[in-house]
C-alpha cells in the first residue's frame, strides 16, 4: 500500500472546498496549523487497492505573493520541502467563469515545477455567462494536465481521481521564464539552497526571511546575494506579475469564445444585488436575515438545551442513587458530569449558527454584509466581517467567538474577539430576570410599556454601547500586524450546497468539544472542589451539629439537608474566598454571598441564581422555586447596616456587574482556542473584570 | 462641461460610469490589485457604491470585486 500527499489550492470562491468535501466526505479532520489560527483541513481518501491519499485544504489564495497569514501557509507548504504537509501533487482548483485571474495563480504553480494538474471547476457558470472553453488547448498552452469538474454536483470527480493515480509529472516548461529578470540572483539562490526551479528560487529571493527554515548561514549568504545586487522586489514582483497576464491573454483568445450578449450568471447577480445592496430594502432584508440568525440560537436552540440539561439532570440524579456515596461519585457526577454537560449544552447554538453562516457564505450574501456594514464598523477598528459575531454574540459569545475565523485581518478580528462578549448573551437573562425584580415593580408606563422589560431593554442597549466603545478604544492601542485592506470579490448567487452545511456543523462542533473541551472540564473541576471541599474540619463539624439537632425534630429531612448545603457551601473553600474578597466588593454593595456566587457563577452566569438557592437553602433550582429565592433574598438583612442586602442600589451594581464582568469559562476557552494563547484571553479576563468592578462601583455609590 | 478624457482616481467615479485603467499607484496594495486583475488597459464598470458611500464594485473582467474608495485611488482611470 503506497500513500501519498495531495494539496488542493485555489482562489477563494474557486469551489475548493466543495471538491474537498466531494472527494473526503465526512473521513476529514480540522487542526491547526503549528503555532498559528489557520484552519487545517485534512481527509482521507483511497484512490485504488494499492493507492492511498491523504488530502489537504490549503487556505484560498489569489497568488502567491502572501501577505496575510494564511497566504504565508499556503506558500510555506508549497515550496518547503520539510513542511509535514508538502505535496506529492497539487490539485490547482480553478474557476472557469473568472479564467484570467484564475490562470495567474495556476501558471506560479506550474513554474514552481511540482506534479499539477488543473481541475476546471464551475464551466456551467461560464457558459452561462457565454463563455466557451477548449480544454484540450488549454492544457497543451499550459502543459498541464486540465480536467472538467463540476465539484458542487460532484461530476468529473471520478475523472479527476483516475488522472491522480496516474503518475503526473513534473511540468516539463516555464510559464513564464523569471531568470532574466535576475539572473545573478536566480542563480546564486540555486547554488546557497540546491532547489531546482529558477522560479522557487525567485520566490525565496523575496520571501526568504518569512517562512523558509533555512540555517542562519544560509540565510545570510541569501541576505548579502540579494545586497550585492541590490535587489529590487517590488518592481519585479511587478514585472513578473505582467509577464504572466501577456501570456495569459493570447492563450485565452485561443482557448475561449466569448457569446458577448449572454451574461446571464453575472446579470441575475447584478439584479439581486440591487435589491440585497438596495440603501432600504437591503438593510431592512439585512436585518430580518440576521434576526433569523439570532432567534435561532436564542430561541430555537433553547429546546435542544433544555432536553441536554435535563438529560444530565437525571444522569447525575440516577449516579448519585445507584453509585455509593463516596468522594469519587461526588467528583464524577458534580465535577466530570458536570463539566461534559457544559460542554455539550453549547453544540445545539454552534451548529445552528455555522448552519447559517454556511448558508449565508455559500449564496454569496456574507460578502454582501460586509458591502453594507464595512463603511460603519471600519469607524470602531472592526470590519463589515465582524457584523456577524457580534450580532450572534447577543445569543451567545462562544459561537460568535468562534465565527470570527471569517475575519482575515488580525487586528479587525482580535478586536471582535475581545467585544463579543459584552454584548447580553442567553446566559445572562436569568440573573437579569432575578435582579429586575428587585428594582422595578411589575408595572407598566402608560399603561402599554412593561417597565421589566424596559430596564432589560437598556441593559442589552447598554452592551451593544459598551462593546463599540471598548473596540473603539483598542483601535488605538492594538498595534495592526499587517496593514488592513478589504479587497475581495463579490461571488455570484448561489443556491446552498446543503452537504456542505451538513459538514461544516458537524465540523464546527467536533473542534468546539475537541479544543475548547479540556479548559471547561478543568476549570469544572476546580469549582467543584473549590464549593465541595473545605478547610479543617469545617464540614464534618457541621455534620456532627446537625447529627445531634436532628433527633428535636423541629424541621423536615429535607429542610436540614437544604440547610446544611448552604452551610457547608459557606464554610467550604469557595465560601472562604468569599469572606476573604468582602472587603473589596463591599464598596459595590456585595457581601460575602454574593462573593461566593461570583466564583461559581464563572462557570456560566446563570449559575449564579443556582448558587443564590444554595446559599438561602432553599433547595433545588427548579424553575418554579424562582420566586421561592426571590421572595427569600427580599427578606435578607445586612448584620451590618440593618437594611435589605438586596436593596435599589445593590441589585443595581449586580447587574451591571454581569453586564460586563467576563464571569463564562467557556468563552475564556473559547478565545485561548481561536488565539492560540492565554495572552488574550488573560487580558480580556482583565479589563472586563475591570470595567465591571468600576462601573458597579459608580453605581452603587451613586444610588447608595 | 467635465473633460470626459481626463485621468481621475477610480474612487471618484460614480456607479454606471465605465473606464480604462490607465496606471496604478505604486504602493503597499500595488501586487495585490494586480493580482486581482486590475492592470493598465483593462476596461471597469463601477457597479455600485455602497449605501453608506464606501466601499464600491466593480465589474472587471467577467467578475465583480469590491474594494474601499482608498484602496481604488490607487487606481488611475479614464473616463
Amino acid at each position: 500500500m503506497k500513500n501519498i500527499k495531495i494539496a488542493l489550492i485555489g482562489n477563494p470562491n474557486c469551489g475548493k472546498s466543495s471538491l474537498f468535501n466531494a472527494l473526503t466526505g465526512l473521513r476529514q479532520k480540522v487542526g491547526n496549523f503549528a503555532g498559528i489560527t489557520v484552519d487545517k483541513k485534512t481527509g482521507y481518501l483511497q484512490l485504488s487497492r494499492e493507492l492511498n491519499a491523504h488530502v489537504i485544504d490549503l487556505p484560498g489564495t489569489y497568488s502567491l505573493y502572501p501577505r496575510r497569514i494564511d497566504e504565508f501557509i499556503t506558500f510555506d507548504v508549497l515550496l518547503n520541502p520539510d513542511n509535514p504537509s508538502h505535496p506529492d501533487v497539487v490539485v490547482i482548483v480553478a474557476d472557469a467563469s473568472n479564467l484570467k485571474r484564475n490562470l495567474l495563480f495556476c501558471s506560479q504553480i506550474i513554474d514552481l515545477k511540482i506534479p499539477s494538474i488543473i481541475a476546471l471547476n464551475m464551466v456551467d457558470v461560464a457558459r452561462k455567462n457565454g463563455l466557451a472553453i477548449d480544454t484540450l488547448q488549454l492544457a497543451v498552452d499550459l502543459g498541464v494536465k486540465v480536467i472538467h469538474i463540476n465539484a458542487r454536483e460532484g461530476k468529473g470527480i471520478h475523472d479527476l481521481k483516475r488522472a491522480i493515480q496516474t503518475a503526473i509529472p513534473v511540468p516539463e516548461r516555464y510559464f513564464v521564464e523569471v531568470k532574466p529578470l535576475c539572473p545573478e540572483v536566480i542563480n546564486g539562490i540555486k547554488d546557497i539552497t540546491g532547489v531546482k526551479s529558477d522560479y522557487t528560487a525567485f520566490q525565496i529571493a523575496c520571501h526568504y526571511i518569512n517562512i523558509f527554515c533555512f540555517n542562519v548561514e544560509q540565510k545570510g549568504k541569501i541576505k548579502q546575494l540579494l545586497e550585492r545586487h541590490q535587489f529590487p522586489m517590488a518592481k519585479l514582483q511587478g514585472e513578473e506579475i505582467l509577464k504572466r497576464y501577456e501570456k495569459i491573454n493570447p492563450i485565452l483568445e485561443r482557448c475561449t469564445s466569448q457569446d458577448q450578449s449572454k451574461q446571464q450568471a453575472l446579470d441575475t447577480t447584478a439584479k439581486i444585488d440591487r435589491i440585497l445592496l438596495h440603501p432600504v430594502y437591503g438593510y431592512l432584508i439585512f436585518l430580518l436575515i440576521f434576526y433569523l440568525v439570532f432567534q435561532a440560537i436564542f430561541s430555537w436552540a433553547a429546546y435542544p438545551m433544555d432536553a441536554i440539561g435535563a438529560g444530565f439532570s437525571w444522569m447525575q440524579e440516577a449516579l448519585n442513587k445507584n453509585l455509593p456515596q463516596n468522594l469519587v461519585t461526588n467528583l464524577l457526577v458534580e465535577g466530570v458530569l458536570a463539566g461534559i454537560g457544559g460542554i455539550i449544552v453549547f453544540i445545539p447554538q454552534i451548529m445552528l449558527l455555522f448552519g447559517f453562516i454556511s448558508i449565508l457564505e455559500d449564496t454569496g450574501y456574507m460578502t454582501r454584509v460586509s458591502f453594507l456594514m464595512d463603511r460603519l464598523m471600519r469607524k470602531v477598528g472592526m470590519s463589515g466581517k465582524s457584523t456577524l459575531p457580534l450580532v450572534s454574540g447577543l445569543a451567545c459569545a462562544v459561537p460568535a467567538i468562534m465565527s470570527t475565523r471569517g475575519i482575515e485581518n488580525w487586528k479587525d478580528r482580535i478586536i471582535t474577539i475581545m467585544v463579543t462578549p459584552l454584548m447580553s448573551c442567553s446566559a445572562r437573562l436569568p440573573v437579569y430576570a432575578l435582579l429586575i425584580s428587585f428594582i422595578v415593580p411589575d408595572e407598566r408606563l402608560f399603561g402599554i410599556m412593561n417597565l421589566k422589560g424596559l430596564v432589560m431593554l437598556g441593559l442589552y442597549l447598554l452592551g451593544w454601547a459598551m462593546s463599540l466603545l471598548v473596540a473603539l478604544v483598542m483601535k488605538w492601542i492594538i498595534k495592526a500586524k499587517e496593514k488592513s485592506y478589504y479587497l475581495m470579490e463579490l461571488p455570484i448567487y448561489r443556491r446552498p450546497r446543503w452537504g456542505n452545511v451538513g459538514i461544516t456543523m458537524v465540523e464546527k462542533a467536533k473542534v468546539f468539544v475537541m479544543d475548547a473541551g479540556k479548559v471547561i472540564i478543568t476549570i469544572s473541576i476546580i469549582l467543584w472542589f473549590l464549593a465541595s471541599f473545605g478547610p479543617g474540619t469545617a464540614f464534618t463539624d457541621i455534620e456532627r451539629k446537625y447529627a445531634d439537632l436532628q433527633p428535636a425534630g423541629h424541621a423536615t429531612k429535607t429542610e436540614t439537608e437544604d440547610i446544611i448545603k448552604s452551610e457547608k457551601l459557606g464554610a467550604s473553600f469557595a465560601g472562604r474566598i468569599g469572606h476573604f474578597i468582602e472587603p473589596a466588593i463591599r464598596p459595590l454593595g456585595f457581601d460575602w454571598k454574593i462573593g461566593i456566587a461570583l466564583i461559581t457563577s464563572f462557570a456560566a452566569r446563570e449559575v449564579f441564581v443556582g448558587t443564590m438557592s444554595t446559599i438561602y437553602s432553599v433547595g433545588s433550582t427548579a424553575d418554579s422555586d424562582f420566586e421561592a429565592i426571590r421572595d427569600r433574598m427580599r427578606k435578607e438583612i445586612d448584620p451590618i447596616t440593618k437594611k435589605p442586602v438586596y436593596s435599589a442600589a445593590t441589585s443595581f451594581s449586580l447587574m451591571i456587574f454581569f453586564a460586563f464582568a467576563m464571569q463564562c469559562m467557556s468563552t475564556v476557552s473559547v478565545v485561548r482556542r481561536e488565539t492560540k494563547s492565554w495572552k488574550w484571553p488573560l487580558i480580556q479576563m482583565a479589563y472586563m473584570t475591570g470595567l465591571a468592578y468600576a462601573a458597579s462601583l459608580l453605581v452603587y455609590q451613586l444610588f447608595k | 462641461m467635465k473633460q470626459p478624457h481626463s485621468v481621475v482616481p477610480l474612487g471618484k467615479l460614480r456607479a454606471g460610469e465605465t473606464a480604462v485603467i490607465v496606471d496604478l499607484e505604486k504602493g503597499d496594495l500595488t501586487l495585490k490589485l494586480m493580482e486581482m486583475g486590475l492592470l493598465p488597459g483593462e476596461k471597469i464598470f463601477v457597479d455600485m457604491v455602497a449605501p453608506l458611500g464606501d466601499p464600491i464594485s466593480i465589474k472587471i473582467g467577467n467578475y465583480l470585486l469590491s474594494l474601499r474608495k482608498e484602496e481604488a485611488n490607487a487606481v488611475l482611470v479614464r473616463r
